[in-house]
């Protein structure tokens, strides 16, 4: 039997899903879409970011999302570092297709290895006052572990947005994957500005990471089921469009709500594969590609 | 050397290598010896993909779980032989790479690396709710105590299958990078642009190396449910396979066919080494950590360290 109070659960959750993949998906967004770097360890990032707020909850009683703000900065600079070894070791030397993907690969592996040696493989999750409570309107359900990472990660977004369209330094990086030589005669350096985007990029992993484990129970290699999800996103959206993003976002979202509740939770993985095959298939362009 | 001396050459180093093994006479030096022939053939798969043309194949586990469990599938069907297995493993995992190939690799390289590295997540999906070959809870496969052919001890029997393959992986990928399909493949890797103005059928030779890559990853895959008894997701998807397909060749060297033979002796029987008597854990540690040291240091890898200070004498 069909109904509707199911359908219209299924797409609130799509939505609040959806407004979480954008965390997710955003440093990708920046670091593949704009700079053109395929950053493929960018989950095991998060994954990160989820364990450090798991440490700073479960040791101090820190709130999650509020260690992943506190841990920007050095999540910045380790974007900052990665990004200095992937210039003057691939970048300058333009070996950046194999041996780039090479490299993030491997960076992918040690992060998660070394998450295993360090915590173990059992699953974690965190506590806060809002993970437990759930709001209900009509018929619709919001829980609030849903509800906060969303409605946190459409704020990042819009931040980023104006941030790449507003300041001298975002229209740069916007610039920098068109023109180069443009760039540089405007009097910016190009490798300092892809060094300050990637490291944006991977500072939203932080806060991405504390969603993440806010949202469900986190174990190392959790973040792999992620990679397909990130780059259908991205391309799906249109690459180094953010509001494209977004979309592409909020399409998966819904999408895998509607799998899980009508055929079941188990297949929701297979959807973003499938998505992106089509999307490669008949518009690789994206939905709002440049 | 031309290829038929070379392959009479590998023939006879296979024999000693068996020959050696069985004088040793424990049933460990197989098992060992399996996983580093395994090894091999994977590294070798994934360099004439890799190493060739320059496009990245994260999906090795993917397409060694195809074949994996392509045998459960059959297996529980009817016995069949294990060459017979080999051969539709290589047969399934090849249509899988021609597939996702022919979908994706018209666009830029990138694109084919994600592409591979969510098929294996969906292939796991696709697994999971399966439950004609085991679905999560994963399917026992019971291993004969000896083969029907040769009266060996299974394990032995394996440890040759793999020997075979293992030779024949090399052989071929040393053939395609001596013909005209490996110049082709390195004018991919080169300059596609440049090959494609030039009138080289890029896409044609990129779809046939996926499809033999993809292949040879399946073979490899097919003995396994007999080799481990109880096929679990876990262990026919381990993202080791990927990480350990990449680096073998990156640290032996990508170009020819020595590299990833080399890389997959060397880190095959380190990794069993550290696995016995330090942890698994620190075994992968160790792979992912020569992987970035190796492709920042020595972008062309021992083969090519070798070179460099053979010329310079």
């Amino acid at each position: 039997m069909f109904s509707y109070d199911l359908l219209l659960n299924a797409v609130t959750a799509g939505l609040l899903l959806g407004g979480f993949y954008a965390a997710v998906t955003v440093g990708v967004s920046i670091s593949f879409g704009i700079l053109d770097i395929v950053n493929i360890a960018h989950p095991a990032f998060i994954i990160l970011g989820s364990y450090i707020a798991y440490f700073f909850s479960a040791q101090f009683g820190l709130d999650p999302i509020l260690t992943s703000i506190i841990a920007q900065p050095a999540f910045y600079a380790l974007g900052a570092v990665i990004y200095q070894v992937y210039h003057l070791s691939f970048e300058k030397r333009g070996q950046d297709t194999l041996r780039g993907l090479a490299f993030f690969f491997g960076i992918l592996f040690i992060t998660e290895v070394s998450l295993i040696l360090v915590f173990g493989v059992d699953y974690r999750y965190v506590q806060a006052g809002y993970i437990e409570t759930s709001w209900h309107i009509g018929v619709v359900d919001l829980p609030l572990r849903m509800l906060v990472p969303c409605l946190m990660s459409l704020a990042m977004l819009a931040a980023l947005q104006l941030f790449l369209t507003r300041t001298f330094t975002g229209r740069a990086i916007m610039a920098v994957s068109q023109d180069q030589l443009a760039l540089q005669l405007m009097a910016a350096d190009p490798i300092r500005i892809k060094r300050i985007a990637f490291a944006i990029s991977i500072a939203t992993a932080s806060l991405a990471g504390a969603f993440l484990i806010v949202i469900q129970p986190v174990e190392p290699s959790i973040g792999r089921e992620y990679i397909g999800r990130v780059f259908a996103i991205c391309v799906l959206g249109g690459l180094g469009s953010l509001p494209g993003m977004l979309l592409g976002a909020m399409l998966l979202g819904i999408i895998e709500s509607f799998t899980a509740t009508f055929y079941g939770p188990s297949w929701a993985p297979a959807v973003s594969f499938g998505l992106l095959l089509l999307t490669l298939a008949f518009r690789p362009a994206g939905l709002m590609g440049r | 050397m031309r290829t038929p001396p070379f392959i009479l050459l590998g023939a006879v180093i296979a024999a000693l290598v068996f020959a050696g093994a069985r004088l040793v006479g424990n049933d460990y030096v197989f098992f060992a010896g399996y996983t580093v022939l395994q090894f091999v053939v994977l590294a070798t798969a994934w360099n004439i993909l890799g190493g060739y043309t320059g496009y990245v194949n994260f999906g090795t586990a993917a397409f060694f779980a195809l074949g994996a469990y392509s045998s459960v599938f059959f297996h529980k069907f009817y016995p069949l032989p294990i060459p017979v297995l080999v051969a539709i493993g290589a047969a399934v995992a090849g249509l899988v790479g021609l597939g996702t190939g022919y979908l994706t690799l018209r666009l830029r390289g990138a694109f084919f690396s994600i592409a591979t590295l969510a098929l294996a997540v969906v292939l796991q999906t696709l697994v999971v709710n399966w439950n004609y070959v085991g679905g999560s809870r994963g399917a026992y496969v019971i291993r004969p105590a000896e083969d029907s052919v040769l009266h060996l001890p299974y394990i032995q029997y394996l440890f040759l299958v793999m020997l075979v393959l293992a030779l024949s992986a090399v052989v071929i990928a040393r053939t395609i990078e001596r013909s005209k399909l490996g110049y082709g493949f390195a004018t991919i890797r080169d300059d596609e642009l440049a090959a494609e103005a030039s009138g080289v059928p890029t896409l044609k030779l990129k779809l046939i190396a996926t499809v033999i890559s993809g292949a040879l990853m399946g073979m490899a895959g097919a003995p396994f449910p007999y080799y481990i008894g109880y096929l679990q997701l876990a262990s026919a998807f381990a993202l080791e396979y990927a990480v350990n397909a990449i680096a073998m060749p990156m640290i032996g060297g990508t170009t020819t066919w020595l590299g990833p033979l080399i890389g997959a002796i060397l880190l095959g029987t380190l990794q069993q080494i550290v696995t016995v008597t330090i942890s698994s854990a620190v075994n992968l540690l160790i792979v992912g950590v020569l992987l970035v040291a190796f492709v920042i240091i020595a972008p062309n890898g021992l083969v090519g360290l070798w070179q460099r200070l053979f010329s310079k004498r």
